[in-house]
């Protein structure tokens, strides 16, 4: 359009410095004048060049100049045709047809045939003229010289056509295909991959600015509809999931997803700081010739590698338990887990036991960790990294990860809840969940997470602020993590738990992420999964992940917060330190709710009816209880492994 | 799990005697934490203590590992050392071999030591000694072996001949998945 428009205001001025020798009226049109600014001044032009021409070939003798003159004409002429087509065709249609979209359509065909007429129709006349001047030696170069004029005219028409095509089919309304038309086409042929891209591209143009830019009668479903249908079939994705990745991001930004997730990510390794220190292991590796960088400023033990020359999962230092392959995005929940040496930490999916050995490390091979597995084989993975990174404090197991909570009630300071999932966010790893996973597998995998993460917060010690004897820090503490994006999985799963047990979602500790999501759909989640980190492959070039930090408020059921009053007596009745804590946690809570409320406004209808009850039992309890409840000790800080005793192999070498 | 009996007990220490000598009282006696032998099914595990009370409450069937694997028991009641210990042997090892960078991973394929591959090995070294072989480069325990020769003997031995004959390598750690090692 914008092209359109600058030619036409560049040409314009040229042609009405060229009607100055001789005034026509003009022709007609006072509706043209409001209708077309453009064409009223050229059109006169058209006309008033061929009576120049009739008149300068009439009267003069010097053809030479003519020829010229005619030639300067004829060049200025095409651009004023194409410009408005209206003109030459003022007689038969009315001008006011031709807006900017039919005109693309009636434009190329018409106007050849006009302006072959009209170019005849000149011709004729100077012919007419001629004869009567009977200019006979010039005739021949005249003619050559018109038919010369002729073909550049035609050419430099076809050339404006063909700019004026490629403008329209870039401004004009995309218009989506129609399915008949679309499932014809692609049965017959592959499509490209260009084309479809283009076709996203499209929608996702008329998506940005709906209003202005879309279709008479198609409405933002159908676009959807037809962009779930393009991206699946781009990047090779069942269209239902694609239509799920739609449903959490916008539009634009489901594309980008989809995009990473094709793309690898970088491969990341962490240092085992049970036997090396980064610094001397990124020196042994450059020497090998791999080519690393630090991972990022929040890990003091990744490191990324950028080129290698050699298989980095089979050199002597991984061999010797120097490091282990683990991507950035799986070191975030043990990050979050903050395991504290002496504790005693449960890993329910544990295998291939990256996760177990950094905690391990974390835990400077004190206390007790439990990797458990459901299966068996895959055990052997875990044992056998275990070994290589040469971690002493670890035992597996192969439980039903179900089973845990009757199992061991309470055991357990931490646990890692790294749950199994369908992989919607590791899909650069594993292309099949691209084809294989359904929205039904989906479900069922948040089925089982549910039944895990109760399981997990049973065999969970209840949160005891620094108050553990064994350990300096809180234990209580548990944190659900998957590979996944999808809200079935994460919040879903989490916001159940919330209901289920008595617990509350704390700060990760993870300085980068974006928040879990709080309302997806027509779901309202608890405000506090606000708190809860994702991370996307196309924000943070990490594998998509999910991480929700859990402490355990108390070891009360469901069934016991059915009955408020019944609760409310039983505290009274035993009141220990433990539940005035989790009481002032709850009181806490509901204030945060309760802000929230009052700058979000919307809320659901359990959250109310929770605050008020809430409220009702923190003024008794404001009544019963004077004595204030302890104050949470600040967590005190551990260094962590920055600083770590010297490598056994050294000291045994110094031994011998 | 169970304790060693007395006769599995003595089988093991003379192994790891084999390797580090008398420094097997010092796996016993340690400083910082009383560890323990323990067998479960025929594999013989270096276990400490609170790891080893925190491993009972897991039911038989469904425990796998606990610390340290340190070998397995033959059908015929030998013991036999797995890759797993040489963590400890490297710690209290008595003779040493390094091997050159060049030969590294010939030995990590499962290969002998040869002489043109040997860079340094512990004087007075008897032959069928029980070695430990580290990597010359970095330092790190690449696996154990015995050795073929003396010390005296390998300075006069072609540069073809086995000066250390492969026993266990870290390169088990990928190839023993297959062979049921772990």
């Amino acid at each position: 359009m914008v092209a359109k428009n600058s030619k036409k205001r560049k040409s314009t001025p040229r042609k009405e410095v060229a009607p100055k020798k001789k005034v026509v009226a003009r022709p007609d049109s006072d509706e043209e004048e409001v209708e077309q600014e453009k064409p009223k001044s050229k059109r006169p032009v058209a006309k008033k060049q061929a009576k120049k021409q009739k008149e300068v070939s009439s009267s003069s003798d010097d053809s030479g100049s003519d020829s010229q003159e005619e030639s300067s004409v004829s060049g200025d002429e095409p651009k004023s045709i194409k410009a408005d087509d209206s003109g030459s065709e003022e007689e038969d249609t009315s001008p006011k047809e031709f807006t900017d979209e039919n005109a693309k359509w009636l434009k190329p065909k018409k106007k050849k045939e006009q302006l072959l007429s009209s170019d005849d129709d000149d011709e004729e006349d100077d012919k007419e003229q001629d004869d009567d001047d009977s200019d006979d030696e010039l005739l021949e170069v005249e003619r050559q010289a018109q038919q010369l004029d002729e073909e550049l005219l035609a050419e430099q028409e076809e050339a404006a056509a063909e700019l004026q095509r490629t403008i329209d089919h870039d401004t004009q309304v995309y218009q989506l295909p129609t399915a008949d038309e679309w499932d014809t086409e692609a049965t017959d042929r592959l499509v490209a991959p260009s084309e479809l891209q283009s076709h996203i591209t499209q929608i996702l143009y008329v998506l940005s600015e709906f209003q202005e830019r879309r279709e008479h009668g198609k409405s933002r479903a159908d676009y959807i509809d037809w962009l779930v249908r393009f991206a699946a079939e781009l990047h090779g994705y069942i269209p239902e999931l694609v239509r799920y990745f739609c449903t959490m991001f916008s539009p634009p930004e489901a594309m980008e997803f989809l995009q990473a997730s094709d793309r690898p990510r970088p491969l990341v390794i962490r240092t085992n700081t049970l036997k090396a220190r980064r610094k001397d292991l990124a020196a042994s590796l450059m020497k090998r010739g791999v080519t690393l960088d630090p991972l990022a400023r929040w890990s003091k033990v990744g490191l990324k590698i950028v080129e290698s020359p050699v298989p980095i999962g089979a050199t002597p230092e991984y061999l010797g338990g120097l490091y282990m392959l683990q991507s950035a995005a799986s070191m975030c929940p043990i990050l979050a887990l903050d395991p504290q040496p002496k504790e005693r930490i449960l890993d329910v999916s544990a295998a291939p036991g990256g996760k177990t050995s950094y905690m391990a490390q974390l835990m400077r091979n004190t206390g007790v960790i439990v990797a458990n597995d459901l299966k068996a084989e895959r055990q052997k993975a875990t044992v056998a990294n275990l070994h290589r990174l040469g971690v002493h404090n670890a035992m597996t197991c192969c439980h039903d990860g179900r089973q845990l909570g009757k199992k061991y009630p309470q055991r357990f300071d931490r646990i890692l809840l790294d749950a199994p999932c369908s992989g919607l966010g590791v899909i650069s790893r594993d292309p099949s969940v691209k084809v294989q996973r359904t929205i039904e597998d989906i479900k069922n995998c948040a089925h089982l997470q549910k039944e895990l993460i109760l399981a997990a917060i049973d065999a969970l010690k209840v949160y005891r602020p620094g108050c553990d004897k064994k350990s300096s820090s809180d234990s209580g503490t548990m944190v659900y993590s998957t590979c996944s994006v999808a809200v079935y999985e994460n919040e879903e799963v989490v916001n159940y738990a919330l209901q289920k047990r008595d617990i509350k979602i704390v700060e990760t500790g993870l300085e980068f992420g974006k928040p879990g999501f709080v309302r997806y759909q027509q779901q309202r989640f608890h405000p506090s999964l606000a708190l809860t980190r994702r991370f996307y492959p196309h924000v943070h070039n990490m594998d998509g992940f999910y991480v929700a930090k859990i402490i355990k408020l108390s070891d009360r059921k469901p069934e016991d917060t059915l009955e408020p009053e019944e609760e409310n007596e039983e505290k009274a009745a035993v009141p220990t330190n433990n539940d005035k804590a989790s009481s002032k946690k709850k009181k806490k809570k509901n204030k945060k709710v309760l802000g929230k409320k009052r700058k979000g406004g919307d809320e659901e209808d359990d959250d109310n009816k929770d605050t008020e009850e809430d409220q009702a039992k923190k003024k008794k309890k404001g009544a019963k209880f004077s004595v204030p409840p302890p104050k949470p000790q600040p967590k005190e800080k551990k260094k962590t492994n920055a600083k770590v005793t010297k490598p056994r192999r050294k000291r045994a070498a110094t031994d011998a | 799990m169970r304790p060693l009996t007395e006769e599995e007990t003595k089988t093991v220490f003379l192994k790891l005697s084999e390797y580090i000598g008398k420094n097997v009282e010092r796996m016993i006696n340690r400083s910082d934490e009383r560890h323990c032998f323990r067998l479960i099914k025929d594999r013989c595990y270096y276990i400490s203590e609170s790891v080893m009370k925190a491993s009972t409450s897991i039911s038989r069937d469904s425990l796998l590992h606990v610390g340290t694997c340190l070998g397995k028991f033959t059908k015929s009641g030998k013991f036999r050392l797995h890759i797993t210990s040489l963590e400890y042997l490297a710690q209290y090892a008595k003779y040493k071999v390094w091997v050159k960078p060049s030969s590294e991973m010939s030995f990590l394929y499962g290969n002998n030591v040869t002489k043109n591959g040997l860079a340094r090995i512990t004087e007075n070294t008897p032959q069928f000694a029980g070695v430990v072989v580290f990597s010359m480069s970095s330092n790190i325990p690449l696996g154990f072996g015995v050795a073929a020769q003396s010390t005296d003997h390998c300075q006069t031995l072609d540069p073809m001949g086995n000066v250390v004959l492969h026993q266990a390598d870290i390169g088990e750690y990928l190839r023993g998945l297959e062979e049921d090692i772990f």
